[in-house]
């Protein structure tokens, strides 16, 4: 077996795929917590006395971030508050379960944990999405209200921060899946480590080059317990192709993942290219590049019984939209809340729960 | 040859959801590596959906493999010679948050 590449005359137990370093456990733990501690401050992602809201799911990600964060506040004096915040999707036999993870989160690493459904802010759950759109363009939902619903709650967390738990794998697969798309608007703010929703609050990636080989090796060793339940509806996500393509690569040469990486934060956008205004969404206020926010959209089509407007091109909606409005005022159809195939702006109750209309009584920690 | 086999990060759901089994291997005269072990285990314990576990006589890239708690990569990887009593863990990195 061979001997740890630090020269500590420990014997090495695993290959790190990022430089090729064969490491015993005691540097492996020590490496891997540096690079996050340098990826920290090199970024200035934190301020000395603030709040940091940690989006915890109960996978390996969040969970190794969470140990992490509380090991190097403590250790380097970060002098953060650290909370968990959850998102309950409302998938049963996936979500629910992981939840559980998440509470021994909470308990093992004394912080306190929120939990946010899409219930309580969409009045849908997963479940509900599913059983009307099928399961091809769910993924595109749950990963729309998401991000809405982790800025939201970290909204009336009133935390300063919301850290990730995005790896070097993930932003390698985002990258790869904005050029697959032709998606340039994505795929120029991807990479940031630091991105900013408007007015919102910054949402932070600590792990951004930890490659997810090591993240689950580190959770190994280190004996954290984590849910590692695959969604019971991700099979179809495009992003699982994405995956694969990315795992096949790096299987021939580990360093592509940091390479895409690399590309992405270096890539620069023509000057000519039109990109979309970041402003904010007529209906709800969150920040959004069209006049009317995605999971407004999303939450129109499903209200409506039209699951499959918010699916595809915004021009498409735009452009249906239009028309239905127009339609609708020349021939006075619209027969109001019971009308399915009608897509004017409808009743208030259609309407997805405005920030200040969550009232913070019953979501308070 | 007895070994414990242990599964993590989802790869027991396509072994009939146990997370560990102590398996005891055919004796034979050619020794037993872990790309043979891949293939009995494909044969006798797998139970669906092959093609997420094994691919080009490897695991499927995204699965780590552990032997007596040392990364294969450092054990020659498929070509490992198992030993008995040896513990050999499959845990899958590709199951999000």
């Amino acid at each position: 077996m061979p001997s740890c590449s630090a020269k500590c005359g420990r014997n090495a137990i695993l290959k790190r795929p990022k430089t090729s370093d064969v490491l015993c456990k005691e540097c492996f733990f020590e490496a891997f917590e540096n690079e996050v501690h340098f990826t920290i401050t090199r970024a200035k992602l934190f301020t000395p006395n603030t709040t940091v809201a940690i989006a915890a799911s109960g996978g390996k990600d969040s969970t190794v971030l969470a140990y992490v964060l509380k090991l190097l506040n403590e250790k380097y004096d970060y002098r953060l508050k650290l909370l968990l915040l959850s998102i309950d999707e409302g998938i049963t036999g996936y979500r629910d379960d992981s939840l559980d993870t998440v509470k021994q989160n909470r308990d093992d690493y004394e912080m306190s944990l929120k939990i946010l459904s899409y219930k309580d802010l969409y009045g849908w759950t997963m479940d509900e999405i599913v059983a009307e759109i099928g399961r091809k363009n769910n993924c595109t939902f749950c990963g729309v209200f998401r991000r809405q619903a982790l800025d939201r709650g970290a909204n009336l967390l009133k935390v300063d921060y919301l850290a990730t738990g995005h790896n070097a794998d993930d932003i390698a697969e985002t990258v790869l899946m904005n050029i697959l798309r032709g998606d340039l608007a994505r795929l120029s703010r991807c990479t940031s480590i630091i991105t900013d929703s408007g007015d919102g609050i910054p949402r932070v990636k600590p792990l951004k080059y930890c490659y997810e080989k090591e993240i689950v090796m580190y959770a190994y060793f280190r004996k954290l317990v984590y849910f590692s339940t695959e969604c019971v509806f991700a099979p179809n996500a495009y992003r699982g192709h994405a995956r694969v393509l990315l795992k096949d690569l790096e299987k021939i040469d580990p360093t592509v993942i940091m390479n895409i990486i690399h590309s992405g934060e270096t890539m620069k956008v023509s000057e000519t290219s039109k990109m979309p205004k970041l402003t904010n969404c007529t209906r709800c206020g969150y920040v959004s590049s069209q006049e009317i926010c995605k999971a407004c959209v999303l939450l129109e089509g499903l209200n409506k019984g039209l699951p499959r407007l918010g699916i595809g091109k915004s021009s498409k909606v735009k452009r249906l939209l239009k028309e239905n409005e127009e339609k609708n005022k020349s021939s006075g159809i619209c027969r109001g809340e019971e009308d399915k195939t009608c897509l004017c702006s409808g009743t208030d109750s259609m309407k997805p729960v405005k920030i200040n209309e969550l009232v913070l009584k019953e979501l308070r920690i | 040859m007895k070994i414990t086999i242990q599964f993590g990060g989802g790869v027991h759901l396509l072994f009939g959801n146990i997370k560990l089994h102590e398996i005891d291997l055919p004796d034979r005269e050619k020794h037993w590596t872990i790309g043979d072990l891949l293939l009995w285990m494909t044969d006798n314990l797998l139970q669906e959906r092959p093609e997420l576990f094994l691919q080009d006589k490897s695991v499927r890239p995204g699965i780590l493999v552990i032997v007596n708690d040392t990364d294969w990569e450092l054990l020659g990887c498929a070509d490992y010679v198992i030993q008995p009593k040896d513990t050999i863990g499959f845990i899958s990195t590709l199951h999000g948050g």
